[in-house]
C-alpha cells in the first residue's frame, strides 16, 4: 500500500470520523458481575403486555433466561417472591438528574446552555454530575435506566444521554453502551419567554418556528458540503495514483457541532424528543419533522396529546407524559387526569410516564397507577400488565433500546424489580433492584453509607 | 352492577338537592360508610352519618330521618374533607400568569429596592376568588379546606393568611385561623441580600416597633407602617406565625423567638425538624411538611428523608401535610403525600389526622372540625376505596352538608374528547431498536 493510498483510507476514515465518530466520550459502563438468580412464585407484569402469576423469573450472566412457571433453580440462589410482583427495571425518559443536581444552587445549575435559542452542539453528559444525590432515590424506585435531557429554555437545547443507574466515579461510566443520543427540542412558551425577555428572537411562537426551520435549512446546507466533499474525495480516490496531486487532495469542510447534531437527527442518528404542551403546537412540530425528514420518538410533557391521541398513534410518536400535572402555566391549562389513558388507547398508542423531576422520578409507578386508575374510570381498559409498558417498553421505544431493555423476554439486560406489593399503589416499594443481573438496591439491607460523595458525612445525613 | 346503580342515586342526588338546593341544605344520610371519625371512635365500620343544617347531628347504625336524601355509601370510606396544605388556592389561576397571581403585595423589584418596606398588614384573602376553576379541580379531589397564603419569597414578611373553606359561597374564610407568614431562610437571603442573622435582626427591630409600651421617638429608624406595626402587634399578643425553615438551628431560633414574645409558631417546611424533633414536641409546636421530600434541594435540607414525618409523630409533634413543589394547581397531591408517608413509617391513622383535623386544631377551626362527630360541619368526601391510595378517588364531596360539582374544567375535557372506542387497542408486539 503506498502512501497515498494510505492517505485516501486516513481521509474517508476522517470523513466518516467528523460526521459520525463511532462514539467519542465512549461509555466505559461493565455489568457488575453476578450470580444467577431465580425469583420464585411472583405475579410478573413482564413490560409485553403479559401478567404470570406465580411464576418465576431466572437470570442468568447478567441477562433474562426465563420467565415461567416451576423453572429449575439449578445453580441459582433463590428469592421467593411469593406475593411479591416482579417488574422490568423502570425507565424515565425525562430526567435533569445529575444536570440540575440536588443541593439546586447555583453551582449545580447546568441544565440550560440559555445563551442562544439553538445550541445544538452541546451535549447534555458533559454537565452530568454523577454524584447527584438523586439517583440513588431514583433506584430506590426501582429506576434502572433513564435519559438526562438538557433543560427547554432553548429551541433546541442540545444533546440528551442515556445512563445506567449505577454509581460511578465518571458519567462514561454510567452511559449506556450503544444507545442512542437524544435531541432535545422545546415548543411554546419557555424558549419565546426567555429570549423574548431579552429583546432577542424568538419572541413569539411564530419566531420559535423560524428558529427551527433555519436551524434546520442550515443543517441542510451542511449536510450537501460534506456530501459534496465526499464526492469529492470518491474522483479524487478514483484517480491512479500517478494522477494524484496531492495539493489537490479535498479539504472537509470544517466541523460544526450544532449543525452536526441537526444533521445526525436528519439522518435518523439520534431521537428526537420534543418539549410541546398543546395539541395545535405537537401538529406544527410533526411538519417541521416533515420538511426536514427527521421522526419524533417523543413529545414530552404533551399535556394536550390526548387532543391528537389517533395522529400521534398513526405517526408512531410517543407521549411522554404525566399523570396529573396541570396549569402552572398557559399551555399546561387543559391537563386532565386520562391524558395517558387516552394516548394509550388507540391501536399502536404509545404511552409513557416520565418525571422531569426528581421527586416525580422515585415514583413513576405511582404516576401509572393514578394514570391507570382514572382511565379504567372512563371505561377504558387497561390492566396493569398493561399500564406497566407506559414505564419500561414503551420508554425503551422512545429511547431506541427497545431490542434491548424494558421487558423481561430472554436475552434483555436483567434489570428487574422485586416490588413488596402490586405496584399499582402508593404503598408500595421495590424491596429489590437488579441492574444487568447485578443486586443493585435492597430496601432490607440499605447500604451504610450514602452513595453520593457529597452526602458523605454530613450532619443529619443517615443514609 | 353495584356502582352503576350508586351513580345513578349520587347523581339523582346532585340533580335534585345539589344543583337545585341553595342555602339551606336538605339533611342527608350517608348509610353504611366505613366511617373514619378521627375521633376517640376511631374508624366505624357499616356506619351511618346524619347530616342536618350543614352538620353532623348523629353517627351511628341504623340512622333513619324521613326526607333525608339516603345515601348508601356500601362500605366505602368516608372521611372528613381534606386540607389541601398551604396553597394560593383561589389567589394564583396560573402560576407564569402574572396577571392571575395575587399572593404578594410586593410585585417587581419591590422586594430588592432600597426603599423597601416590609408590609405584614399585607392581607392575602380580600383576593380570594371562590370561583376559580382551580378550586373546582381540587375540590373534586376531595380538598375541601385550605390555608390561603401569601407568598413573597424574599420579603420575610410574607402577609396574612386564612383557611378557607372551597365551598364557593363569599365568606369562605375561618376568622381564627389568621396567620402571619414569615418567609426565612435562603429565599430571603436571595430577595433581599440578607443574612439569616438580618432576618432575625429585622424580626426583632419590628417586635419591638410593634409592642406596646416601647414607643418610637421621633428620628428613630422606622421599618413597619403604622399600619403594619399595629397589625403585627396582634400576632404579637399571642397570634399564630408560620416560619418557613427548614434549618434544624433555625427552627430552634424561631423557637426561642416565639417563646420571648409569646407568639405561636407553625414551622412549615422544616425538612431537618426531625433532628429537633424533641424540642418541637415539648413546646407543642406543629410542622407543615412535605412528605414527599427525600433529597436536599438546598444546603438548608441537607438529611431530608422520607421519614421526616413518621419520626415526627413518633415524637409526638403534630404533624401537616403540604405539597410544595407542584404549586397551587396540584394542592390535591398532599393525599398521595400522605400515602407515601404511610409507605415510609408512619401510622394510617396518623396520615388521615395530618390531613384533617391536625390541620383543623393548628389553625383554630373548633374541636369538631376535620373531624366526623355531631357538630362536626359537613364537610365530607365518598372515596371510591382507601382514601390514602393512588387509585382511589373521590365520588362525593359535600361541604355544609351540600354535595359539591364533582365536574371541572378537567372533568369538561375528559369527556370532549372520549376516544370513540371504549377499549383499549391490542398491545403491539415489543419493537425492536
Amino acid at each position: 500500500m503506498s502512501w497515498k493510498q494510505l492517505g485516501g483510507a486516513t481521509l474517508a476514515f476522517f470523513v466518516l470520523a467528523a460526521q459520525a465518530s463511532p462514539e467519542p466520550y465512549p461509555s466505559t459502563y461493565h455489568a457488575q458481575s453476578s450470580a444467577p438468580v431465580l425469583i420464585r412464585n411472583a405475579t410478573v407484569l413482564d413490560g409485553t403486555g403479559r401478567r404470570l402469576d406465580g411464576a418465576d423469573v431466572l437470570i442468568r450472566d447478567g441477562k433474562i433466561v426465563e420467565v415461567g412457571t416451576a423453572l429449575p433453580q439449578g445453580d441459582a440462589t433463590t428469592i421467593d417472591a411469593k406475593g411479591r410482583w416482579v417488574t422490568p427495571g423502570l425507565i424515565d425518559v425525562h430526567s435533569h438528574l445529575g444536570v440540575y443536581a440536588s443541593p439546586g444552587i447555583n453551582a449545580t445549575d447546568d441544565g440550560n446552555e440559555a445563551t442562544d435559542p439553538v445550541t445544538a452542539g452541546v451535549w447534555a453528559e458533559h454537565s452530568v454530575w454523577p454524584q447527584d444525590p438523586g439517583f440513588a432515590t431514583a433506584l430506590a424506585g426501582g429506576v434502572t435506566t433513564m435519559q438526562i435531557l438538557p433543560g427547554s429554555a432553548n429551541l433546541i437545547g442540545g444533546r440528551g444521554v442515556t445512563l445506567r443507574n449505577v454509581p460511578a466515579t465518571t458519567y462514561q461510566a454510567m452511559k449506556f453502551p450503544g444507545a442512542p443520543q437524544g435531541l432535545k427540542m422545546a415548543c411554546g412558551e419557555n424558549p419565546k419567554r426567555v429570549y423574548g425577555e431579552r429583546k432577542q428572537a424568538p419572541s413569539t411562537r411564530m419566531g420559535n418556528v423560524a428558529g427551527y426551520r433555519q436551524a434546520f435549512a442550515d443543517a441542510e446546507d451542511y449536510q450537501h458540503q460534506w456530501q459534496k466533499h465526499e464526492a469529492e474525495v470518491a474522483a479524487y480516490e478514483k484517480k491512479k495514483a500517478k494522477d494524484r496531486d496531492p495539493a489537490e487532495q479535498p479539504v472537509p469542510p470544517k466541523r460544526d457541532l450544532r449543525l452536526e447534531t441537526l444533521v445526525a437527527a436528519m439522518q435518523g442518528e439520534v431521537q428526537v424528543q420534543v418539549h410541546c404542551y398543546r395539541a395545535d403546537e405537537m401538529a406544527v412540530m410533526l411538519d417541521l419533522a416533515q420538511e426536514f425528514h427527521f421522526k419524533i420518538a417523543a413529545f414530552h410533557h404533551g399535556v394536550e396529546a390526548y387532543k391528537i391521541a389517533d395522529r400521534l398513534a398513526q405517526e408512531g410518536v410517543c407521549g411522554a407524559l404525566w399523570a396529573d400535572w396541570w396549569g402552572f402555566k398557559l399551555e399546561a391549562y387543559d391537563g386532565i387526569w386520562e391524558n395517558l389513558a387516552y394516548v394509550d388507547a388507540p391501536k399502536d398508542g404509545c404511552a409513557i410516564v416520565h418525571s422531569d423531576s426528581d421527586e416525580g422520578i422515585q415514583r413513576l409507578n405511582q404516576e401509572a397507577a393514578k394514570a391507570m386508575s382514572r382511565g379504567q374510570r372512563a371505561d377504558l381498559d387497561i390492566p396493569p400488565e398493561r399500564a406497566i409498558r407506559w414505564i419500561t417498553s414503551n420508554a425503551a421505544k422512545a429511547l431506541g433500546i427497545a431490542g434491548r431493555v424494558g421487558t423481561l423476554e430472554p436475552g434483555k439486560m436483567a434489570d428487574v424489580v422485586v416490588w413488596n406489593r402490586d405496584p399499582f399503589s402508593v404503598y408500595a416499594l421495590p424491596d429489590l433492584v437488579y441492574i444487568d443481573g447485578a443486586l443493585a438496591f435492597d430496601r432490607n439491607h440499605p447500604p451504610a453509607t450514602p452513595r453520593s460523595d457529597f452526602l458523605l458525612g454530613q450532619p443529619g445525613v443517615a443514609r | 352492577m353495584k356502582r352503576l346503580r350508586i351513580v345513578a342515586l349520587l347523581q339523582l342526588f346532585l340533580v335534585t338537592l345539589g344543583l337545585a338546593a341553595p342555602a339551606h341544605s336538605q339533611d342527608v344520610l350517608i348509610r353504611n360508610a366505613r366511617v373514619h371519625t378521627l375521633t376517640a371512635q376511631g374508624t366505624l365500620e357499616r356506619a351511618d352519618v346524619l347530616v342536618r343544617g350543614g352538620r353532623v347531628v348523629e353517627v351511628g347504625s341504623g340512622l333513619a330521618a324521613a326526607g333525608a336524601h339516603v345515601i348508601e355509601a356500601n362500605g366505602r370510606p368516608l372521611t372528613p374533607g381534606l386540607f389541601g396544605g398551604i396553597t394560593g388556592l383561589g389567589v394564583v389561576e396560573i402560576e407564569l400568569e402574572s396577571s392571575t397571581v395575587d399572593r404578594s403585595a410586593l410585585v417587581g423589584s419591590g422586594a430588592s429596592g432600597p426603599g423597601f418596606v416590609p408590609r405584614p398588614e399585607f392581607d392575602v384573602t380580600p383576593a380570594f376568588n371562590a370561583d376559580a376553576a382551580v378550586i373546582g379541580v381540587n375540590r373534586a379531589e376531595g380538598i375541601t379546606f385550605a390555608m390561603i397564603a401569601p407568598s413573597a419569597s424574599g420579603t420575610l414578611f410574607a402577609g396574612q393568611g386564612a383557611v378557607a373553606r372551597l365551598d364557593g359561597s363569599d365568606s369562605p374564610f375561618i376568622a381564627a385561623s389568621r396567620t402571619q407568614f414569615l418567609d426565612m431562610g435562603p429565599s430571603a437571603t436571595d430577595g433581599i441580600g440578607f443574612s439569616r442573622g438580618a432576618q432575625f435582626m429585622l424580626l426583632e427591630q419590628a417586635t419591638r416597633e410593634a409592642l406596646p409600651g416601647k414607643p418610637l421617638q421621633a428620628g428613630d429608624v422606622r421599618l413597619l407602617t403604622p399600619t403594619g406595626r399595629e397589625v403585627f402587634a396582634r400576632y404579637l399578643a399571642g397570634g399564630r406565625m408560620a416560619f418557613a425553615v427548614d434549618r434544624a438551628v433555625d427552627i430552634r431560633q424561631v423557637l426561642e423567638f416565639a417563646a420571648r414574645h409569646g407568639v405561636k409558631p407553625v414551622i412549615v417546611g422544616g425538612a431537618q425538624a426531625s433532628q429537633v424533633a424533641s424540642l418541637l414536641a415539648r413546646s407543642k409546636v406543629p410542622v407543615v411538611l412535605e412528605p414527599l421530600l427525600a433529597l436536599p434541594g438546598t444546603f438548608d435540607q441537607l438529611g431530608a428523608s422520607m421519614e421526616n414525618a413518621a419520626q415526627l409523630q413518633r415524637a409526638g409533634v403534630p404533624i401537616l401535610f403540604t405539597h410544595f413543589s407542584a404549586g397551587t394547581n396540584q394542592a390535591h397531591k398532599v393525599r398521595q403525600g400522605a400515602g407515601v408517608a404511610v409507605a415510609h413509617g408512619l401510622p394510617w391513622d396518623a396520615a388521615l389526622a395530618a390531613l384533617t383535623s391536625t390541620p383543623a386544631d393548628v389553625f383554630g377551626l373548633g374541636a369538631e372540625a376535620g373531624r366526623i362527630m355531631p357538630g362536626s360541619p359537613a364537610d365530607l368526601v365518598l372515596w371510591s376505596s382507601d382514601p390514602l391510595e393512588v387509585t382511589s378517588v373521590a365520588e362525593q364531596v359535600w361541604i355544609g352538608g351540600k354535595a359539591q360539582s364533582m365536574r371541572s374544567r378537567q372533568t369538561e375535557l375528559r369527556d370532549r374528547y372520549r376516544p370513540t372506542g371504549l377499549t383499549s387497542g391490542p398491545v403491539a408486539p415489543t419493537p425492536r431498536e
